[in-house]
C-alpha cells in the first residue's frame, strides 16, 4: 500500500485567508464571554482582524505562487481584491456599530460572520480551482443568508433572508452542475488546465458543446451573485430588507467577489472561447444596464433605488470582463484593470452612500423613501455633502472615483472592439446621471418634510468620512489605484 | 520666464478662497463677502498678470505649466493659454468680483455657500479656459455643472428644481458624447502613433504632421461626438431650451447668469476642438451648422420679441447672440472666429449688465414682467441712461463693443466660401431683430407714464452705480478701440483659419 504523501504547503498563499478565518473562529468564542450590552467590543476585534490580514499582504505583495495542489492561488489580483474586500468588511463593520443597538439587533456573532463572509470573498479572488470557487461561493452565500435575515425584528429582513436562499440555491445549483459539465468536458477543474486544453483545441464538438453548456451554468450562477440582468430580481427586495449595513456590503462584497471569480473564471479557463461569450455577455451587459437604470429610475425607495442603481453598475463591470477575455493587444490587460479600478471606486461610493442611509435611520423606522431626503442640507450639512459627493460617483462626474472606473470601463471596451456597447454605456450613463441628480436636488433645493435625525455616533462619522474622503482622494489622484491595478495581470497572460 | 504658476495660481485662488469662506462662522457675513471678494480680485490680479506676460506675436499655447497627473495613460495637469482663451479667461476673471458684488443684499438665506459656490465655479471655468489637456478639460468642463446646477437650484425662483435639473441633465448628456469623443480620439491616437496621451498640442501636431490619418469616417464620428457635446452646451438651436429655463429661474439678481450662464464654454470647445482639430470636418459641416445658427439667431430674436418677463427676453437675446458666434465659428476664417471670440466677450458683458439692471429694478418693484414698468428714467435718471447704453451696446451701434464683433461675424460670414450671403442676409435680420427686442424693452420700462408704485424708487445706489459704470467702461472702450480686443488673439485666431483653407478653398 502506497503512502499518501501530504504536498508540501506554501503558507504564505493561505496567509491571509487563516488570519481570517482563524480570528473569526477565535472570536467566536471570546463573544461567548462579552456581555450583550458590550458587543462592540468584538466590532473592534473584527476590525482589528481585518486590518492585521491586510497588513500580513503588504510583504507577499509580488508574490506569484499556488499551494494545495493549485487550487488556492495568490498573485497581485487576488492580492489586490483581498484588500478590497477587507477594507469593505472593515468599513461595514464601523458602519454597524451604531446601528446595531439602535435597531435593537445587537449580538456579536454579526461581527463574526461578517469576517467569515470576508473569508469566502478571499477565497472567490483566490480560488484557481472550480472547487474553491464553489466552497468560497458557498460560504459566502450562507453567510450572507444570515447577516440578510438578522434584523429579525422586522418581518422585511427575514422575509429577505429566505428570499435569497431559496435563489442562491438555486444559482449554486447552477454552478455545481456546471462544473460537472465542464469536468466532463476536458478532465479537469482547474481553470488554467481548462484554459490549456482549449489552447490545444483537442476537443470533440460533443465536449466542446458541454464544455460550453458548463460555462453557460456558471456564468449564470455567478450572474445571480453579481446581480446581472435577468438574474437581479432577488436584488431590490434583498437590500431593502437586509439590515443597511448588510445591504452595502452585498453591493459591493458580494459583488465584487462574484466578478473576482467570473473574471479569473472567464479569462484563464475560457479566454479561447472569446468569440463566442464575448458577445453574448455584451448583450447581457446591455439588458443590465437598461433594466437596472430604467428600475432605478422609476424608485422612490432610495434603497431600492440603490438596488437597481447596483444591478446597473454590474453591467458597466461587465464591460471590463468583456474586454479582459480579447485576446492580442493590449485590450486584455486593460480590461482585468478596468474591473479592479470600477470595484474599488464602486466599493467606496456605495458603502457612502449605504453609510448616508444608516445615518438617517431612527430606530425602527425606515427612512428610505425621497422625501426623507428632503431639505437634509439644511439640516445636517456634512451628510447631505456625503451623499452628494457618493451619488456624483456613482453617476461617474468628475473629479470623484466613478468618473475613473467609467473611463476605464469604456477604454477598455473600445480598445476590445466593442466600440458600440460604450456609446449604448455612454447614453444609459446620461440617463443614470438624471436619477442621481435627483436626490441630490432633494436634499440641496428641497424643504425639509422631517425633523433632524439622531445625532451620529462618532464611529458611523469615521465609517462615513472613510467612504466619501476615499471617493474625493481616488477622484483628486488615481495614479496609486491605477498603478496598483496596472500591476496586475491574469494568469494566461503572465 | 520667471517660475511663479501665475495660471495655476489664477485658477486655484477662488478654489481656496471658497474653502476659506466655508470655514468662517456662519454669522460673519462681513467677512464671508470680504474674503470672497478678495479671493476674486487676487484672481483678477493673476489673470491681468497673465495677459502681461502673454506674447501677442506668437501663436499657440504659452505659459505652459504642466505636472504628470495619471502618467501611465498620458494624462497631465498641464494649463496654458492662447489668444483665444486669454480673453475667455480675463472675462471669467473681470465678471467674478461682479457677480460677487451684486450678490450682496440679494441673497436671502446661507450667503456662505453662495460666496462658496460662485468661487468654485471660476476656479472651474478658468480651468476650462486654460487646460490644455482634453480629459482635464473635461473633468473641468463638467465640474462647472455642479455648483451651477446647485446655484439656480437653492436660491432660484419658483421652478427652480425643475430648472437645475433640466440644465444638468440636458448638459451633462451632451457632455457623456464628449467624453466619448475624447477617449476615441485618444485610442485613435493612441494606436496611430504609440503614445498614448491627451495633450491637445501633442494630438493636433500629429494631426498636422499626418502622424494620425483619420478616415472620413471616423473623423467625422469624432468630430460628431464633439460636436453635440459642445452644441448642448453652447447652446445651438434645438437644444437651447435648458438655457432659457435656466436664465429665468436663476436668481432674480442676475449673478448666476452672469458667471454660470453667459460665459460660453460650449462656443469656446467648438473653436478649441472641432475647428482646430477636425479643420476638414468643420468645412463639410458649416453649411449645416450655419444653417442650426442662423435658425437660432433667427427664432430666439423672434421669440425674445415677444417675452414679457424681461429675464425670459434676455434669455433668448443670449441664444440669439450665441448663434450668431456659431456662425461666426464656422465661418471658417480669420474674421469670423476672432469676431466669435470678441463677441462672446461683448454679449457676456453687455448681456450680462441687463441681466443685472433686470435684477436691480425687479428688486425695486417686486416683479419682472414688463407690463408692470414704465417710466423709470424719470425716477431713476442714472439708471435708465446706464441701461440705454449697455443696450445700445448690446444692439451693435457703432462706437459701442457689439457693433465691431458683430460686424466681423457677419463679414467672416458673407466671405466664406462655406457660408456666404445667404447666410449673412438672415443673419442681418437677425442683428435688426435684436434692436427691435431691446428697445421695445427699454422703452415699455424706462419711457412712457410712471406707474404709482415705482414713482419713489430710488436710483442707482453707490455699490449698483460702481457696477454698472465698471461694467459700461469696456463697452465703451472695447467700441472706441477694437484693436484692444482683437490684437492679442490676432495670431492664434489666423494660425487656426489657416488650417482650414485647404479646405474651404476645395469646396
Amino acid at each position: 500500500m502506497t503512502e499518501i504523501t501530504i504536498p508540501p504547503i506554501d503558507w504564505r498563499v493561505a496567509a491571509q485567508l487563516s488570519i481570517i478565518f482563524g480570528w473569526a473562529s477565535v472570536l467566536l468564542v471570546i463573544a461567548l464571554f462579552v456581555p450583550r450590552s458590550r458587543t462592540r467590543i468584538v466590532g473592534y476585534l473584527a476590525i482589528a482582524g481585518a486590518i492585521v490580514a491586510a497588513a500580513a499582504g503588504v510583504p507577499l505583495w509580488g508574490v506569484n505562487a499556488e499551494t494545495f495542489s493549485g487550487m488556492l492561488r495568490l498573485d497581485a489580483y487576488g492580492l489586490t481584491l483581498n484588500w478590497l474586500f477587507l477594507a469593505a468588511a472593515a468599513i461595514t463593520i464601523v458602519l454597524s456599530l451604531d446601528y446595531l443597538p439602535r435597531q435593537g439587533i445587537e449580538r456579536s456573532e454579526y461581527y463574526v460572520l461578517v469576517l467569515f463572509a470576508t473569508g469566502g470573498m478571499m477565497l472567490l479572488a483566490q480560488g484557481a480551482d472550480l472547487i474553491i470557487l464553489f466552497l468560497g461561493l458557498e460560504l459566502l452565500s450562507i453567510v450572507l443568508y444570515v447577516l440578510t435575515g438578522f434584523a429579525y425584528p422586522r418581518n422585511a429582513s427575514e422575509e429577505a433572508g429566505m428570499k435569497y436562499l431559496l435563489i442562491g440555491a438555486f444559482a449554486g445549483g447552477f454552478v455545481v452542475f456546471g462544473i460537472a459539465l465542464l469536468y466532463g468536458a476536458t478532465g479537469s477543474m482547474n481553470l488554467r488546465a481548462i484554459g490549456e486544453t482549449l489552447a490545444r483545441q483537442a476537443l470533440t464538438l460533443e465536449e466542446r458543446t458541454y464544455l460550453l453548456a458548463g460555462a453557460a451554468l456558471v456564468v449564470v450562477g455567478f450572474g445571480y451573485k453579481v446581480a446581472m440582468a435577468p438574474f437581479h430580481m432577488w436584488a431590490p427586495d434583498v437590500y431593502e430588507g437586509a439590515p443597511t449595513p448588510i445591504a452595502g456590503l452585498l453591493s459591493v462584497g458580494s459583488k465584487a467577489a462574484g466578478f473576482a471569480a467570473l473574471l479569473r473564471f472567464l479569462v484563464e479557463a475560457l479566454a479561447g472561447e472569446w468569440r463566442i461569450w464575448a458577445p453574448v455577455l455584451a448583450a447581457l451587459a446591455i439588458v443590465t444596464l437598461a433594466v437596472g437604470n430604467i428600475g432605478a429610475l422609476t424608485q422612490r425607495n432610495v434603497k431600492r433605488m440603490l438596488a437597481y442603481s447596483s444591478v446597473g453598475h454590474a453591467g458597466y463591470i461587465l464591460f471590463g470582463v468583456i474586454a479582459a477575455g480579447a485576446t492580442g493587444g493590449v485590450a486584455g490587460q486593460r480590461g482585468v484593470e478596468s474591473v479592479l479600478l470600477y470595484l474599488i471606486a464602486y466599493t467606496f461610493t456605495n458603502l457612502g452612500a449605504f453609510g448616508v442611509l444608516i445615518a438617517l435611520e431612527h430606530r425602527g423606522e425606515a427612512a428610505w423613501d425621497m422625501s426623507d431626503l428632503a431639505g437634509l442640507w439644511n439640516r445636517r450639512p456634512w451628510l447631505a455633502v456625503a451623499m452628494a459627493v457618493c451619488m456624483l460617483s456613482l453617476a461617474g462626474i468628475p473629479p470623484t472615483a466613478g468618473f475613473w472606473g467609467k473611463l476605464y470601463v469604456f477604454t477598455a471596451a473600445w480598445l476590445a472592439g466593442m466600440g458600440w456597447i460604450t456609446v449604448i454605456g455612454v447614453i444609459i450613463a446620461a440617463i443614470a446621471a438624471f436619477y442621481y441628480l435627483r436626490i441630490v436636488a432633494q436634499m440641496f433645493m428641497a424643504e425639509p418634510a422631517r425633523e433632524a435625525p439622531l445625532p451620529m455616533d462618532r464611529a458611523l462619522q469615521v465609517g462615513l468620512a472613510l467612504a466619501t474622503l476615499g471617493v474625493l482622494v481616488l477622484g483628486f489622484i488615481p495614479t496609486p489605484a491605477i498603478d496598483l491595478v496596472q500591476r496586475v495581470v491574469l494568469g494566461v497572460r503572465g | 520666464m520667471n517660475g511663479v504658476p501665475l495660471l495655476s495660481i489664477m485658477i486655484w485662488l477662488p478654489a481656496l478662497g471658497a474653502l476659506a469662506v466655508l470655514a468662517l462662522p456662519r454669522e460673519n457675513v462681513a467677512a464671508q463677502r470680504s474674503v470672497s471678494l478678495g479671493a476674486a480680485l487676487l484672481a483678477l490680479a493673476a489673470a491681468i498678470g497673465v495677459a502681461f506676460r502673454f506674447d501677442p506675436a506668437r501663436a499657440g499655447f504659452q505659459l505652459v505649466e504642466s505636472v504628470a497627473w495619471v502618467p501611465s495613460w498620458g494624462i497631465s495637469y498641464t494649463v496654458s493659454v492662447d489668444g483665444i482663451s486669454l480673453w475667455l479667461v480675463l472675462l471669467t476673471a473681470f465678471l467674478t468680483p461682479v457677480a460677487l458684488a451684486a450678490s450682496w443684499g440679494t441673497v436671502e438665506r446661507q450667503e456662505r455657500a453662495f460666496h462658496a459656490l460662485v468661487l468654485f465655479l471660476a476656479s472651474g471655468l478658468f480651468g476650462v479656459f486654460t487646460a490644455q489637456d482634453m480629459l482635464l478639460f473635461y473633468v473641468f468642463f463638467e465640474f462647472t455643472l455642479v455648483p451651477t446646477a446647485l446655484l439656480i437650484g437653492i436660491w432660484g425662483g419658483a421652478e427652480r428644481r425643475y430648472a437645475a435639473i433640466k440644465f444638468f441633465a440636458y448638459t451633462f448628456s451632451g457632455s457623456v458624447f464628449l467624453l466619448l469623443g475624447i477617449i476615441g480620439l485618444y485610442l485613435l491616437h493612441g494606436q496611430a502613433t504609440g503614445v498614448y496621451t491627451f495633450d491637445t498640442a501633442a494630438i493636433l501636431a500629429s494631426l498636422q504632421l499626418g502622424a494620425l490619418r483619420l478616415d472620413a469616417g471616423a473623423e467625422r464620428l469624432i468630430f460628431g461626438l464633439f460636436f453635440i457635446g459642445f452644441a448642448v452646451k453652447a447652446p445651438i438651436w434645438p437644444f437651447h431650451t435648458w438655457m432659457t429655463t435656466a436664465h429665468a429661474e436663476a436668481p432674480s439678481s442676475g449673478v448666476v447668469d452672469v458667471i454660470g450662464l453667459l460665459i460660453k464654454i460650449g462656443a469656446y470647445g467648438l473653436i478649441r476642438f472641432n475647428v482646430q482639430l477636425f479643420p476638414a470636418t468643420a468645412a463639410w459641416a458649416a453649411p449645416a451648422v450655419g444653417v442650426l445658427a442662423v435658425i437660432g439667431i433667427l427664432y430666439a430674436a423672434w421669440i425674445a420679441y415677444q417675452q414679457t418677463d424681461m429675464k425670459r427676453l434676455l434669455a433668448y437675446a443670449s441664444v440669439s447672440h450665441l448663434g450668431l458666434i456659431v456662425l461666426g465659428i464656422f465661418a471658417l476664417n480669420a474674421q469670423g472666429i476672432a469676431g466669435a471670440v470678441a463677441h462672446m466677450v461683448n454679449s457676456a458683458l453687455t448681456t450680462g449688465a441687463l441681466f443685472l439692471v433686470v435684477g436691480m429694478i425687479a428688486a425695486r418693484r417686486g416683479s419682472r414682467e414688463l407690463k408692470s414698468f414704465g417710466g423709470l428714467w424719470k425716477a431713476t435718471p442714472w439708471l435708465g441712461s446706464l441701461t440705454l447704453l449697455l443696450a445700445l451696446g448690446s444692439i451693435g451701434l457703432p462706437g459701442l463693443n457689439g457693433f465691431i464683433s458683430e460686424f466681423a461675424v457677419l463679414q467672416g460670414s458673407w466671405r466664406s466660401p462655406g457660408l456666404g450671403w445667404r447666410y449673412a442676409l438672415p443673419a442681418i435680420l437677425g442683428v435688426v431683430l435684436a434692436a427691435v427686442y431691446l428697445l421695445h424693452m427699454y422703452r415699455t420700462a424706462f419711457m412712457g407714464e410712471t406707474p404709482p408704485e415705482l414713482a419713489q424708487a430710488p436710483d442707482v445706489r453707490p455699490r449698483e452705480l460702481a457696477l454698472l459704470v465698471v461694467l459700461a467702461a469696456p463697452v465703451v472702450v472695447f467700441g472706441l478701440y477694437p484693436n484692444l480686443l482683437f490684437g492679442p488673439m490676432q495670431q492664434s485666431v489666423t494660425q487656426i483659419a489657416h488650417g482650414t483653407l485647404p479646405f474651404l478653398a476645395s469646396r
